[in-house]
Order: structure tokens, then sequence, then C-alpha cells
């Protein structure tokens, strides 16, 4: 166990089912307490629903695991209320450098523009992440969570799902409307269901030794290709908290790991890259080898899979825990309107569509990666040494160098629940997008935009003068505002005066003209945003019964 | 072979002096060193190119000469 972090050792207390033997009815059951079904627990939690998680444990996850958290996760982690301890805690990082051999070849920088509340990634060890989302989940009563529960049978009915726990007091059951199978790579739920979990083993070896040591090198990530510590094989270093760093070596296919992961054989592996003299204390080390499997569905009946209970993939990229907590962030709106009765059973599928795209995407990345770092024959050998010595004089072989394709939000391209544009946009902000952030001001304080965008579908309306919005459309929004599933208006406007409300609606003032750059906005134009903070229509000027149509397909409430 | 933007049709200035410039990169190559340098030699090449849809026809071309080899 690692020596820096402190475990806290979480009660088990027998729930109000076993002490009665009457069985319950929830809402919603989670099982799995990493930081997907975590995530899952406090959004639910949030939106005023009653959510039970189950976790086999009594603690946070033991050993090195995730530890790059992307911008839009950290986005995610803000709407949900927790993402001001994680980046007090993290390390922030933004730029990557690869070595081949001797020499740096390349260097990039994941977010070159200014104007963001959140940095491209931050490192904080995985522990952290749900230690932070427990501390958080205590604070709100609609959440239990049950340590030293272990599902061990389901059964899936028409209208709700039927649990079998394992605890130290024995057996209980329990009932939900939905299950979130959170219940990671070796997820009992996918087994217990019978469904298939298709994919490759990457038969390469991987070294991770988390070291403790005291250094100046820069809170970057370093990769290597055929360094002359780890020869024809990859490396990486990488800063975490604590004094903790993550270093990784690539073992080839053939290599013993048990051999390799003795300290006596480690410690020369670290000192090598280090160099002799450096001091370090090694806290953790593993050996490893992916896998990369998805389900073809993420829906069974009243049974939703998130995160590694429904994809796995190689760690290079970090999109693994990242498309997990986004999984949720896509999840917890639709289950909400289900559960409310204001949207179909159906607008679940979409979760499934939307969220299956992201993960063909991130396999294909990852997959890309470890291809790259382990060619499968000769010619793809040859491909892949061929571009790192071209790179070494020639820029235009540089990005072709793949150590890993960090971590974005996944673009819904022609997603169900998107509106095709009507008119002419330029930019990055699509049908299908989340929402780029930006400064603002607020009543006068500088604020960011993102947060004012969350867990309610938002109309942004851009005017150059709210004087100058007629009462008419004022009156359609307020009617917007009242409706069943509500879509709450934002005003944009320039002026540096403007109020902080207008007419019941929040106003922005976009002082330094980041929004209208990045939302292409003009006067008039009109975005309808989704509780998940992704674009889901926009026009040039606002139309209601366009935006009702919009809304309408978001929610999926036109499928019978 | 019918193609929209990937040009087929004669167009190498010196064919046999190209052709020998390239069995003379590879003369005292071994196999392995061999596929490194074809490599190199379609990453500049494409490179050069930069059209998308060229490279991906190209690509192609080559599957259907493949086949019928």
């Amino acid at each position: 166990m690692q020596k820096t972090y402190e475990y806290e050792l979480f009660d088990y207390t027998p729930s109000r089912e076993q002490r009665t033997g009457e069985i319950e009815r929830h809402a919603v059951v989670i099982v799995g307490g990493g930081p997907t079904g975590l995530s899952a627990a406090v959004d639910l939690a949030n939106h005023g629903l009653e959510v039970v998680l189950l976790d086999e444990d009594n603690k946070v996850s033991e050993g090195s695991r995730a530890i790059c958290f992307a911008k839009r996760t950290l986005e995610v982690f803000d709407r949900l209320g927790c993402v001001e301890s994680m980046r007090a805690k993290g390390v922030t990082w933004n730029v990557g450098r690869l070595h081949y051999q001797n020499e740096e070849v390349y260097n990039f920088d994941l977010l070159p523009e200014e104007g963001h509340a959140h940095p491209a990634f931050i490192n904080l060890q995985q522990y952290y992440v749900e230690q932070y989302l427990i501390e958080y989940l205590q604070t709100l009563p609609q959440a239990e969570i049950r340590w030293l529960n272990r599902l061990v049978d389901v059964e899936t009915c028409d209208d709700h799902v039927r649990l079998t726990i394992d605890t130290p007091d024995g057996p209980y059951d329990t009932e939900c409307d939905y299950l979130i199978a959170a219940d990671g790579a070796r997820s009992s739920i996918r087994t217990l269901l019978g469904l298939d979990w298709e994919g490759i083993v990457f038969e390469e070896k991987f070294l991770i030794s988390d070291i403790v040591m005291k250094a100046d090198f820069p809170s970057e990530r370093w990769f290597w290709f055929d360094p002359p510590f780890n020869p024809g094989q990859s490396a990486l270093l990488h800063r975490q908290p604590d004094n903790v760093w993550r270093l990784d070596f690539q073992l080839g296919r053939y290599a013993d790991p048990d051999e390799a992961s003795k300290p006596e054989n480690v410690i020369p592996r670290v000192k090598a890259m280090l160099g002799e003299d450096i001091e370090f204390e090694l806290e953790w080390v593993s050996v490893y080898s992916f896998h990369s499997r998805m389900l073809e569905n993420f829906r069974h009946g009243r049974v939703l899979f998130a995160g590694d209970a429904a994809h796995l993939m190689s760690v290079f990229g970090a999109r693994g825990a990242n498309s997990g907590i986004q999984d949720v962030d896509n999840l917890v709106w639709k289950l909400k309107l289900v559960l409310d009765g204001q949207a179909p059973d159906a607008l679940l599928d979409s979760y499934s569509d939307e969220r299956v795209y992201a993960a063909r995407e991130n396999l294909a990345y990852t997959g890309s990666s470890v291809k790259f770092m382990s060619p499968g024959n000769q010619a793809t050998l040859a491909l892949r040494n061929a571009v790192l010595e071209l790179a070494k004089d020639y820029a235009f072989a540089r990005p072709l160098i793949n150590s890993g394709r960090l971590s974005t939000a996944t673009v819904y391209r022609e997603s169900p629940l998107s509106t095709p544009d009507e008119a002419e946009f330029a930019g990055l902000m699509t049908p299908g997008v989340p929402c780029a952030d930006a400064p603002v001001r607020l009543a006068g304080e500088r604020s960011w935009f993102l947060p004012q965008v969350r867990d309610t579908f938002t109309g942004l309306l851009f005017a150059d003068s709210l004087a100058s919005i007629p009462a008419e459309l004022l009156a359609q929004l307020t009617a917007l505002s009242q409706a069943t599933i509500p879509i709450k208006t934002i005003l944009v406007t320039e002026p540096d005066d403007a109020p902080a409300e207008y007419r019941g609606f929040t106003v922005l003032v976009d002082a330094e003209n980041f929004l209208h750059d990045r939302f292409d906005a003009q006067d008039g134009t009109y975005y309808l945003i989704r509780p998940d903070q992704y674009i889901c229509a926009r026009w040039r000027a606002f139309d209601r019964q366009k935006v009702e149509a919009a809304l309408t397909r978001a929610c999926c409430l036109s499928v019978l | 072979m019918v193609t929209t933007k990937l040009r087929l049709d004669p167009r190498l200035k010196n064919p046999d002096e190209f052709y020998k410039a390239l069995a003379d990169l590879h003369a005292d190559a071994s196999v392995e060193q061999s596929l490194v340098i074809n490599a190199k030699l379609v990453f500049i090449l494409a490179n050069h190119i930069g059209d998308h849809d060229v490279l991906m026809e190209a690509i192609e071309a080559v599957k259907a000469n493949e086949a019928i080899a």
C-alpha cells in the first residue's frame, strides 16, 4: 500500500432493509464506488433524486490507477460542485514533450489559449478523486453509500431490477427502477447478465513504478521512444501530488512480470532514467497489459453501464476514467427526465448511442497509440521507426509520433438529439459539441460562463442591447422557462453597465468578447444547450417553434 | 480504376531516372532497412501531396492492384 496516502476505512452499517427485513424500491441503485459510480451518485443527488450506491469494499481505490483528469472532466466536476478540492490538490499541466533516443523531437501544448477556467489536465491520484467525491456525498442526505455491500445476483424485470447483495451480516435483496452498473473492468453485473465482452488483449507489457522524490522537473508529461535507459522501448515521466512521480517503462511482450516488478530490478531502471544520485523511494510497482473491449450497447433494459464496466482501453491518452465520468455527464440528466416522467424511456437509448460512439472513438485512439508503441509486424515497425527518425530532421513528421492522443470531449457528430444548423456559423460550437468556457462579468464581478449553464436546458440569447430585445420575445422566453421541461434563458450582452438580471433572466457581460468570438454570435443569435452543457441547436434568430422542436428532439419527446 | 482526384495518367518527367534512383536507394540495404527507407519516402511524398483524399485513393489503388496480383 502507498506510504504517501492514509486510507480511511468506512463503516459498514446494516441498511434499513436488513434491519426491517422489508424489500424497498429505490429510484436508482449504483453498483461500484469508483470515480464513475461516485460521480453518478453526486449528479443524481444534486438533482434531488434519492440514490443508493453499493461498494464491495470499505475504502477508496488502492494502487496507482487513474491520474490524468482532463479539462472536460474538470468541467463536469465543476458542475457537480466538487472541483475546488481537486484543483487545489492536483498538479496542473498543459505541455507534453516527446524524446527520441537522446533528444527532444516534439512538444505540444494541450491548451494553447487563455480564457478557460480549467487547464488541459490536472494530475491527481484516483484515491484523492474518490475521497473528494465521497466527502461531498456525505453532505447530501439523498445519497447513501453502503460499504461492504457486494452484488451477487441481479434479476431484470419489466419495471424494475432486483438485486441480491451480500454483506458481513449475510445477504439481502433490494429493488430499483434503474441500475447503474459502474462496477469496473471485472463487472459482475455484466457477467451475471451474460453479456458479450468483445475485444482484444495487447500482449505488450508495461511497468508502472510510482516513486516519491523531491525533484525540480517541470509538471510536464515527458515521453521517450528508444531512450538510452530503456533501449528499443518507451518510457514516461509525470508528476503527481505529494512528490509522487509516475514512471512508466515499456517492457516488451515477453517480459516476466514477476521478475520485472522486483525492487532490485526496478531501482536500476529508475536510476538509469533519472540519474544515479537522485534520492527516491518506491511507492508502488506493478506490471500490466491492456485490454481493448466494449459492450455493443450500454443499455440493457433498466440496467445502464458506465465506465470500465462498459469499456476498457489502454491508458495512453488518459481516456479511461475521463470517459467514465463523461458517461455519467451524459446519462444523469436523461435519467432524471425519465424518472420524473417528463421524457420517455427511449431517451435512455440515446445515452447508449452517444456513449457507444464515444467509446468507439476512445478505443480507436488508444489502440492506435499502443500499436505505435508496440508495432505488430516488421512493416509497421518500419513505419513507426521511419516516423521517429524523420522527426529528428523534419517538423512534418513530429505530429505523427503517437505516445497517446490525450483525452478531449467527444463530439457527438450526427447525434439524433441534435438539430442541424440552418444558418452559417464559423468556429467550433456546432450542435453535438460541449460549450466552450469563457470569462464573463456577472453582476460586475469576474466570473466564468460554463457554471451558468448546467442541470437544465439553457437558452443563450446574444443581444447588443437589452433594451432592444422585443417584449414579445421576452414573453416567449419567460413562457419557455415555465414549461414542463424548462429552458432557462441567459442573456449575453456587451455594455459594462448591464444589470445582473433583466426581466428575470441572468445577464452575462461578454467584456473580453470571448463568448461572441467562440460562439460566432451576432445580435439575436440564440443557442439551445443541454443540461450536460452540450449544444443541441442554434439559430441566427430566436424562433419559439424551432426551439420547442429542438427540445422535443433533444428529449425524444415524439418517440412513442 | 476510376479515381476522382488521384492522377494515374503518366506524369513522371524522367521515369527511368526515378526508377534507378529508387533502386539505388536500396542498393546496400538489408530487407529491414529497405522497409524503413520505403516508409520514409512514403511519408515524405505523402506530406508533399498533403491532400487526404488523394492519399486515400492511392491506398485504394494499391489494394485494387494487390487483388489482381
